[in-house]
């Protein structure tokens, strides 16, 4: 066998632990370091970037496109794609508020509806791809359009108001925590679970398997049916837990409000490192995708640039990411 | 004979992130000269390959190509020089045609070069397969061939450049006796063109026939040149490995016991498989023999799950058994070591500890709720690393990096972490050199020593005699023969292999 050459004595001992961890991300992520020099261009560039005013409306915003993504990471690992997370959200948005409107259901039903609807929408998406055998794009752009439709159609093709729900509206809006919007405080409990899912669990470990070569992990005796349909279901329950939240920020559930969502999600993904050849990925990763667009969105606006040109910006980010990242692997041979 | 020296290679050395594939490297091809260049895995010869054929770029060194220092920047450059490559893994696009493959890049145009001339396209192309006595067809989508032909098509297109240097990286692993004699001829006549072959092959017998020289490489590191005619098997075997390998063994030790673990009654599967009967004992190794395409490794599919089986029984133990997935294999302690290790057996991406572990979590590593017992996993594949001798510097190495013969252990040991009895191993050493191979052997036997029951498919007789305690013989998706490794040789097997004719 070639030579083997002696690098650092621990250099295989993965250290764990939050520091490590971020420490970690900073070397292997252009994404992390990128996020960290777009905030301090930004606090230099613009006026007001850094107040915590300013801060709350960054980590609000992302709020939403946050939880779908930190959702679709799972599915992207597998190496599938959802692009029904966008109306998909809608449609669960609509089932919920009706549940409470005119069902007059407690808030408590309302939540499992919106988490359970969003959950079964991801189980049929799971079963159209492995016992249909559709390509992932294609089961999901169906279940798109459908979703967009439904959303229309239980509706009747308005918003449905819920502000006379008591308590929803504080669901995101609230503040447990005095100056800590509750719907950053959820996205953030939400992104530790799915990151201890992803990486300490048995589903978080096939997640990987099936990226990495789906035929070899069959081979391994691993179901891969059973196990993909419950995955693509786990990304549809964040997609419910996102439409719970934008209907509390917006009180009231608006079914034609959801397609482009699904972009944004799959962009911040991306950008955080994951690869859309799948196998590799992390929350943390997805979680400074989203923030690095959200920043720039937001950074951009102080600095008085058009709304316009905050597409560009984000769609030339994308670029860069995603070429950084592909020169980085080479260069260390994965 | 005086000939020009076509390329001088000297000095050369690669390295990449924590290993020095090739180091101080030499090598030189004369006009006429079939030069064959072997080592064991990991030897380097592969990567130099690659630096001849401008896919890496050598760290140090020189190349002279025809008197002339070169820097062989890129494939097309190596192409316009006039190396071209036959590589062991073949990169043809099974979509598109014999012709269409073999003039990629140069398709004859006219029109001012806008359009594709299709019928010279073909013509060329059978011109071409004419002068090479390959009866291909031009018109034929690659991805219909078998993989000989596959392998026919590679060797077309190499020749097609009409360079003076051709490599050829294991030409003959997918072809038959015959079709070897075929591939030998056209390696005459370009000698007696003048141009120079780079042979790389596993299999030292054939370098007798058709090498005259032979260069040896070993860790990354030149060891000799010799002249073919002035050496034997045994010496390049010993400068390869640097020890000694006996070659032309049997079991020593027949550890099978008489209790039946897997009984197969009239399997039969749709596409091939017809009737297919035999038994399994405990401690056996049950070797399948057999041409390509004989049926062997469509009898493993069918047993792990993958070929859904039209007729028969599977019995383990003594209880029927129904297998409709690979999940109800494993779940039986049926484990199946693909022939192509790289592409089923493993996940490249992912370490060591990884790949070890996968089929065991739900069974061995997770607690009640779904969380998996990290440290337990660790420390289970590293006992087996330790007990199967894994070279990897830890298990935490991407599985990518490891050799053929490290990887086909790693295969190995998730089987034998899931704790699968039955272990049916497709071409075992495919793609391993002989020192690796020898390690593999000397596993099997510790295998069976231990009670596991292996069917092994080879299509290497020796192997297949070295290592069976009995040997099934199939042809056409038949059992022709079931024979104790006392009765058999090379000729009875074969006499076996070519049996039947419905």
């Amino acid at each position: 066998m070639a030579k083997v050459t002696k690098s650092g004595s621990d250099d295989h001992v993965v250290k764990t632990g939050i520091v490590a961890t971020l420490r970690r991300q900073a070397e292997q992520s252009l994404a992390f370091a990128s996020l960290i020099a777009i905030i301090i261009f930004f606090t230099i560039a613009g006026t007001g970037f850094m107040s915590w005013d300013n801060i709350d409306g960054i980590l609000l915003s992302t709020a939403v496109t946050g939880m779908l993504a930190i959702g679709t990471t799972f599915v992207i690992i597998t190496g599938g794609i959802d692009l029904s997370i966008g109306t998909g959200m809608s449609l669960a948005a609509v089932l919920t508020a009706e549940s409470l409107t005119r069902l007059h259901m407690p808030l408590v039903v309302g939540l499992i509806v919106g988490v359970a609807s969003g959950a079964v929408i991801g189980a049929i998406n799971g079963i159209m791809i492995t016992m249909l055998k559709l390509p992932p794009f294609i089961a999901t752009l169906a279940m798109m359009l459908a979703a967009k439709g439904l959303a229309l159609v239980l509706s009747g093709v308005a918003p449905v108001y819920l502000d006379t729900v008591k308590g929803w509206g504080s669901i995101a809006t609230g503040m447990w925590i005095p100056n800590f919007p509750n719907a950053v405080l959820i996205l953030f409990v939400f992104a530790v679970i799915a990151s201890i899912i992803l990486n300490r669990t048995i589903v978080g470990r096939y997640t990987f398997a099936i990226g990495s070569n789906e035929e070899a992990t069959k081979l391994s005796g691993v179901s891969v049916t059973k196990w993909l349909i419950i995955i693509y279901t786990i990304g549809g329950a964040f997609t419910g837990i996102a439409g719970i939240l934008l209907t509390s920020r917006l009180s009231s559930a608006q079914p034609a409000l959801g397609q482009g969502y699904e972009l944004e999600a799959i962009a911040a993904v991306i950008i955080g490192g994951t690869s859309l050849l799948g196998g590799k990925g992390s929350i943390l990763g997805t979680m400074i995708g989203a923030l690095i667009m959200a920043t720039l969105v937001n950074g951009l606006r102080i600095m008085e640039i058009h709304q316009e040109w905050q597409s560009v910006v984000v769609g030339a980010v994308i670029v860069v990411a995603v070429y950084a990242d592909t020169l980085r692997r080479r260069r260390s041979g994965v | 004979m005086a000939s020009e020296q076509l390329l001088v290679v000297e000095g050369v050395s690669k390295g990449f992130p924590g290993v020095q594939a090739l180091e101080n490297v030499h090598i030189d091809l004369r006009a006429g000269e079939v030069h064959a260049l072997v080592g064991e895995n990991g030897a380097g010869k592969s990567t130099l390959m690659k630096i001849l054929s401008g896919i890496y770029t050598k760290d140090s060194g020189t190349i002279t190509y025809k008197g002339k220092p070169v820097d062989v920047s890129g494939p097309l450059e190596a192409q316009q020089l006039g190396i071209s490559i036959i590589h062991q893994e073949m990169n043809l696009m099974p979509d598109l045609t014999v012709a269409e493959n073999i003039f990629i890049g140069r398709e004859p145009k006219h029109l001012a070069n806008i359009f594709l001339d299709k019928n010279a396209l073909v013509t060329q192309t059978q011109k071409l397969l004419d002068d090479l006595n390959l009866p291909l067809d031009p018109k034929e989508k690659v991805g219909n061939l078998t993989v000989a032909k596959q392998q026919m098509v590679e060797i077309a297109k190499a020749i097609s450049y009409n360079g003076s240097v051709i490599i050829m990286d294991e030409p003959t692993s997918s072809l038959t006796p015959t079709e070897t004699a075929a591939l030998f001829k056209i390696i005459e006549d370009l000698k007696k063109a003048g141009k120079g072959v780079i042979y790389i092959s596993h299999r030292l017998e054939e370098l007798n026939e058709i090498s005259d020289r032979i260069t040896v490489f070993r860790d990354g590191q030149f060891v000799d040149t010799v002249t073919t005619a002035d050496t034997t098997i045994a010496k390049i075997i010993a400068m390869m490995i640097g020890r000694d390998v006996k070659q032309d063994l049997r079991p020593e030790v027949d550890s099978s016991k008489s209790d039946i673990v897997l009984k197969v009654e009239g399997l039969s599967t749709r596409k091939l498989l017809k009737d297919v009967s035999f038994d399994l004992k405990r401690g056996e190794i049950l070797g399948f023999a057999g041409l390509m395409g004989a049926g062997r490794t469509e009898v493993a599919l069918a047993l792990i799950g993958k070929d859904p089986i039209t007729a028969g029984s599977i019995t383990i133990s003594g209880k029927d058994v129904k297998i409709h997935s690979p999940a109800d294999a494993v779940r039986n302690g049926i484990g199946y070591l693909s022939e192509d290790r790289k592409r089923f057996g493993l996940l490249l991406i992912q370490d060591v500890n990884f790949n070890i572990a996968l089929p065991s979590l739900k069974k061995l590593f997770t607690n009640g709720f779904g969380f998996i017992k990290t440290s337990l996993t660790r420390s289970t594949s590293e006992d087996s690393v330790q007990q199967l001798s894994i070279r990897t510097p830890s298990v935490k190495q991407t599985t990518k990096n490891l050799s053929g013969g490290n990887q086909q252990k790693v295969v190995i040991a998730k089987w034998l972490t899931r704790e699968c009895d039955i272990l049916i191993f497709d071409e075992p050493t495919r793609g391993i050199d002989v020192g690796a191979k020898d390690e593999v052997y000397k596993l099997l036997h510790a295998l069976a020593a231990q009670g596991k029951s292996i069917i092994m498919i080879s299509s290497e007789l020796p192997e297949v005699l070295r290592l069976s305690n009995r040997i099934v013989v199939m042809c056409e998706g038949r059992v022709t023969g079931i024979v104790k490794n006392s009765d058999a040789d090379q000729n009875v097997l074969m006499q076996y292999a070519t049996k039947h004719r419905n």
